[in-house]
């Protein structure tokens, strides 16, 4: 009984063990000098699990009475989350060796953070969705003050973790009243109250509480306004890592609860996470027009792309999903070359997050500006890039669960959007004269915004064959 | 529903009471109140002394940290007790998912042992 139980969740016990293998061996041997090696390692072993857990494994496995899921849709996002801390991992060594902040705990930190979304994308049950939730903040809250010297980055890891116990406050207060009214925190126990495709009053108060904590989580208008600030303060591989594994595993939690709990009651959720899209992709697109920095930026662009995200979970069908799942995988691709970019830009040996100093960046490195145009544009969401189709995927989503409003409204958004990322462009053409940016020299950065850039271009084809696995991850999800 | 709803009718009486009282009293203040500060009055009373120095005060960020070391084995304990009170019931399972949770809490009071966490200078 034990022994299968273990084995559904055997990838998450070797990353686990070896994180924890690697903490000690760490702190008694090299400490920070093992940095490198430890990055290197984490990013292999979480690339080999990711082959094993998209290739080796099918069918779906429930363990410990239900709690751990391991079906096609938890393997799906699993899979999206090892390979994007892989990648961030890999990109951020050269940054953080010139940047003096090689501590050995921050891959440490990533693998535990990977354990902890694993934990939460698989989760059947209330309580083990809270565990993995909590297990991947806080090792990203200590992430986010990784430079403890600078005022900003201790203030982004303070920020962060007010703000992050104040929604988890909320998300375990819903899921104190569902367990309450339902009698059961299993999502399959909970699901089997509704009746008539609505939920009692009691379970509906917790309902919406717990779609209050997960939008903390994923950074959704109202409950965004810590990440401009964390995003800015924290540094920049961390950034990169807030913006890539930990928001598909949020989304892929969002939907789990949604459809696994409260999937017999559409019309009692559709309209909210409807509302909570509206609002993030009209103050994404609004709030990033006045932006200077980058990564302020990129916060906001963010907040948006959550909202067309959760567009495709609004819908509440299986299309839906399948459509949020393409749009996030598409987004991880896009946001890893964007970071990588914006780890190389430095002046004078320190890194620079200012837009002003792109102007006329083509003429110094015509290749990465070629690709960064590429990649802007696929993110403003113009057609031949792999952008434009995420965005059709949601909005086709949208209009079949009759919601055309929402649609028209994407639409329009995503027009207001364009203007930052197309200004953008427009500096790095045909700006003014200004004193050149250093020349990058990080091969892995370059290697993954050429990589990403290429998949926004030839991915059109057919979207790389993503679709089919998307939607036999929603078929698993949604039945 | 409607019961439910009801029950929690005089909780909504008494927010809206809450409410329009602060309201007003504050308001109150604002518009009826007399104001002419000058610097004596708004400084800090110190018995009779000028104010020696902040009233805010930095204090060691090594308290903190021997507290919260402190909070992770007191909980660790408040945990431990219904364990084994109910040592009998919880079978071999119980046993060993105990020891696991005590070993990762070792190994991370090993790793801050020999970060230095432990000592005061």
């Amino acid at each position: 009984m034990i022994a299968t139980d273990i084995a559904a969740i055997l990838p998450e016990v070797i990353l686990a063990v070896l994180a924890m293998g690697a903490l000690l061996g760490a702190v008694y041997t090299g400490g920070d000098r093992t940095t490198p090696l430890l990055i290197w390692s984490a990013a292999l072993v979480m690339v080999a699990l990711g082959v094993w857990i998209g290739f080796g494994m099918s069918g779906t496995r429930t363990a410990f009475g239900g709690a751990f899921i391991n079906d096609g849709f938890a393997r799906f996002a699993k899979v999206a989350v090892l390979w994007s801390a892989a990648v961030v991992l890999l990109m951020s060594l050269d940054y953080l060796s010139r940047c003096d902040l090689l501590r050995f705990e921050f891959p440490l930190l990533v693998a535990l953070a990977v354990v902890g979304m694993m934990m939460m994308v698989s989760a059947g049950d209330l309580m083990a969705l809270y565990m993995g939730l909590e297990l991947q903040s806080l090792a990203l809250y200590v992430a986010a003050s990784l430079r403890r010297d600078s005022v900003k980055s201790t203030e982004a890891g303070l920020k962060y973790f007010v703000l992050g116990a104040l929604g988890s406050g909320l998300l375990l207060y819903g899921c104190s009243l569902a367990y309450g009214f339902a009698g059961t925190t299993q999502f399959s126990g909970i699901i089997a109250t509704a009746q008539d495709g609505h939920v009692g009053i009691g379970l509906l108060f917790g309902l919406v509480f717990i779609i209050t904590g997960l939008a903390f989580k994923v950074s959704a208008v109202p409950f965004h306004m810590w990440t401009p600030d964390v995003y800015e303060g924290a540094p920049t591989p961390v950034t990169a890592f807030f913006a890539t594994a930990p928001k598909m595993a949020a989304m892929a939690l969002f939907a789990r609860v949604m459809h696994d709990a409260f999937g017999a009651a559409v019309a009692d959720w559709s309209g909210i996470i409807a509302l909570l899209s509206v609002g993030s992709m009209f103050l994404g697109a609004v709030a990033a027009i006045g932006q200077r920095d980058i990564k302020r930026l990129m916060a906001y662009s963010s907040i948006a792309h959550m909202g067309f995200a959760l567009m495709g979970l609004a819908a509440g069908t299986g299309f839906g999903v399948q459509a949020m799942l393409i749009y996030m995988a598409i987004y991880l691709a896009m946001s890893l070359g964007v970071f990588a970019f914006i780890l190389s830009l430095e002046r004078d040996g320190r890194p620079v997050t200012d837009i002003g100093n792109l102007h006329q960046y083509s003429r110094q490195q015509p290749l990465r500006a070629l690709c960064m145009l590429v990649l802007l544009f696929s993110l403003a969401g113009v057609p031949p890039m792999v952008g434009f189709f995420g965005k059709f995927y949601v909005l086709r989503a949208a209009v079949e669960a009759d919601m055309i409003w929402l649609a028209v409204a994407g639409v329009i958004a995503s027009v207001i959007g364009a203007f930052y990322y197309l200004r953008i462009v427009y500096f790095m053409y045909f700006g003014e004269e200004r004193e050149p940016l250093d020349p990058p020299a990080s091969t892995v950065q370059w290697a993954v915004l050429v990589a990403s850039a290429a998949v926004m271009v030839f991915g059109v084809v057919n979207l790389l064959g993503i679709e089919g696995p998307a939607a036999m991850a929603a078929e698993a999800l949604v039945r | 529903m409607e019961y439910l709803l009801r029950e929690y009718l005089p909780i909504v009486v008494f927010l809206g009471l809450a409410i329009g009282l602060g309201a007003a009293l504050m308001l109150a203040a604002v518009v009826l109140a007399v104001r002419n500060p000058d610097p004596e009055k708004v400084s800090a009373y110190e018995c009779g002394f000028n104010a020696f120095d902040d009233a805010r005060m930095k204090f060691d960020v090594r308290f903190y940290l021997v507290a919260i070391l402190f909070i992770i084995f007191d909980l660790e304990i408040a945990f431990l007790f219904p364990w084994a009170v109910a040592f009998r019931d919880v079978g071999p399972v119980g046993f060993w998912s105990m020891i696991v949770f005590l070993a990762v809490l070792t190994i991370g009071f090993a790793y801050e042992w020999k970060k230095g966490a432990l000592e005061w200078d």
